[in-house]
């Protein structure tokens, strides 16, 4: 409208109005957050009219309201393999994280108070025990970034243990976790799974006494994360309590956007075959062209992984610079490198890995890239990479 | 330490790749069995370093203090 005719934007500006008008999406971050699922969107517009009331009131739009939160919870129960009580609506994915592995932190506090965990769990794991105040024993990966599951089951084992953690998968490599035989060889210490990185991707692997998922991880609206408590686990707020529908969470539930997340994970579960098989073929030629160029090291598990992401670095490339010059170029994507970092300090995943940490990016495909979009990046990659090299005389 | 250095490059101050780039350029200064020694403040040269090694095929000998707040990271050039 504003944009003069004539063909893409010539500033090849972040976002470009070209490209999207091609239909071309260069949004290759889906890993950090999904785009609204078309049934999400129609289920969260119906839902707005009917879902406002107060759940917890006795009259007519507050049974309306709360016939579909409790509707949102068994579609949620079913696909992830957990029963309506079990579940609970948290005000995000990181709130689950903090709720789920903290409630069985404070159920075991007769048992212990340390908090055993992978080094390369996401860091609101990390952020909880450490506000907590627990002592954390974080137990070594390999250079794909998989659980040394002897060495968890001896810290797991150590005396004074309250809760383990480990994640479904990476949301960083994609490398997926043992989480079953981690759960065996915790044995009697409650298992925390943060699943946010894999929810509605693969099925939650067994073994969780407290899971944890985010709905725009799966498509479905931000503001949304799920909290997954099993029957007889010892769990117990860890924050002040609230007088709601459900009283593992907090605060006033958003009926409607907890109805459009149980629609996206619907939808996204009943198309995985299809979506994640394409999405795999779409993550190999990345992964081949990327360990195509010289000196690049794609990293995380090659075949046990996630099936839309691909982590790699580049030696020598300054991450930020590089994910610059990709948006430049139209291409949205996610980098551990700690110039990118609010922290200034690289990425703690890459690091417990061993592996290179700058001119670090992770590609993300989503459900709707495009095997031309994908082949558009590899084809900009080499001469990305091997002019920020040239910059440095490299 | 006991292992002689041919050759320390100080990279204090530099921010991530900085100093793997001043390693990667000097490495061919020192004679093939010698060390090169890179003293750096930015963190990331504790994990850079050693991948470096491990992806151009050098010898990553370990870590020591350095003077100023600095990390001394040893290479052994081995090719």
């Amino acid at each position: 409208m504003t944009n003069a005719p004539g063909g893409p934007d010539p500033t090849g500006a972040p976002g470009s109005r070209g490209d999207r008008a091609s239909g071309r999406s260069g949004y290759l971050d889906g890993a950090s957050s999904e785009p609204l699922h078309p049934a999400a969107r129609e289920t969260l517009l119906a839902a707005l009219d009917q879902g406002y009331a107060d759940p917890r009131r006795l009259h007519g739009p507050a049974r309306s309201a709360r016939l579909l939160l409790d509707n949102a919870r068994e579609v949620v129960a079913s696909l992830l393999g957990a029963r309506p009580d079990e579940v609970s609506f948290t005000p995000s994915g990181t709130d689950a994280v903090h709720r789920g592995l903290l409630g069985l932190w404070r159920g075991r506090s007769r048992q212990g108070s340390s908090v055993v965990h992978s080094a390369v769990e996401h860091s609101a794991v990390l952020h909880a025990a450490d506000w907590a105040g627990a002592e954390r024993v974080s137990v070594p990966v390999d250079v794909l970034g998989r659980l040394d599951l002897g060495a968890f089951a001896a810290a797991a084992g150590a005396p004074g243990v309250a809760v383990a953690a480990v994640q479904s998968a990476s949301h960083e490599v994609g490398t997926v976790q043992p989480v079953a035989e981690a759960a065996r060889a915790a044995g009697e210490v409650p298992l925390f799974v943060d699943a946010c990185a894999s929810a509605g991707r693969l099925d939650l692997p067994e073994g969780w006494a407290a899971a944890a998922a985010s709905a725009h991880k799966w498509g479905g609206p931000a503001g949304v994360g799920v909290l997954l408590v099993r029957k007889g686990a010892r769990w117990r707020n860890p924050f002040p309590g609230d007088d709601r529908v459900d009283e593992r969470t907090t605060g006033f539930e958003n009926v409607p956007a907890a109805l459009a997340a149980a629609a996206a994970l619907q939808a996204v579960v009943a198309e995985r075959a299809v979506v994640a098989d394409r999405q795999r073929r779409l993550v190999d030629r990345l992964r081949t062209a990327a360990a195509a160029l010289p000196d690049v090291e794609v990293v995380g598990d090659p075949e046990d992984r996630l099936p839309h992401l691909v982590t790699f670095s580049c030696l020598y490339v300054d991450g930020e610079a590089l994910v610059t010059e990709l948006d430049r170029r139209g291409f949205g994507v996610a980098s551990g490198s700690a110039c990118t970092a609010a922290t200034m300090t690289p990425s703690h995943v890459l690091e417990a890995m061993g592996v290179l940490t700058h001119g670090n990016v992770r590609v993300s495909v989503g459900r709707g890239t495009r095997p031309e979009d994908v082949e558009e990046l590899c084809r900009v990659l080499p001469e990305v990479v091997a002019g920020l090299r040239a910059q440095v005389g490299l | 330490m006991t292992k002689p250095v041919a050759r320390e490059l100080d990279c204090r101050g530099m921010l991530c790749p900085r100093p793997i780039i001043e390693l990667a350029r000097h490495i061919d200064s020192v004679p093939v069995g010698s060390v090169l020694a890179v003293v750096a403040t930015d963190v990331a040269a504790r994990t850079d370093v050693p991948a470096w090694c491990r992806m151009r095929a050098q010898e990553y000998l370990g870590a020591e203090p350095a003077g100023d707040g600095g990390t001394r990271y040893l290479v052994r050039r081995v090719s």
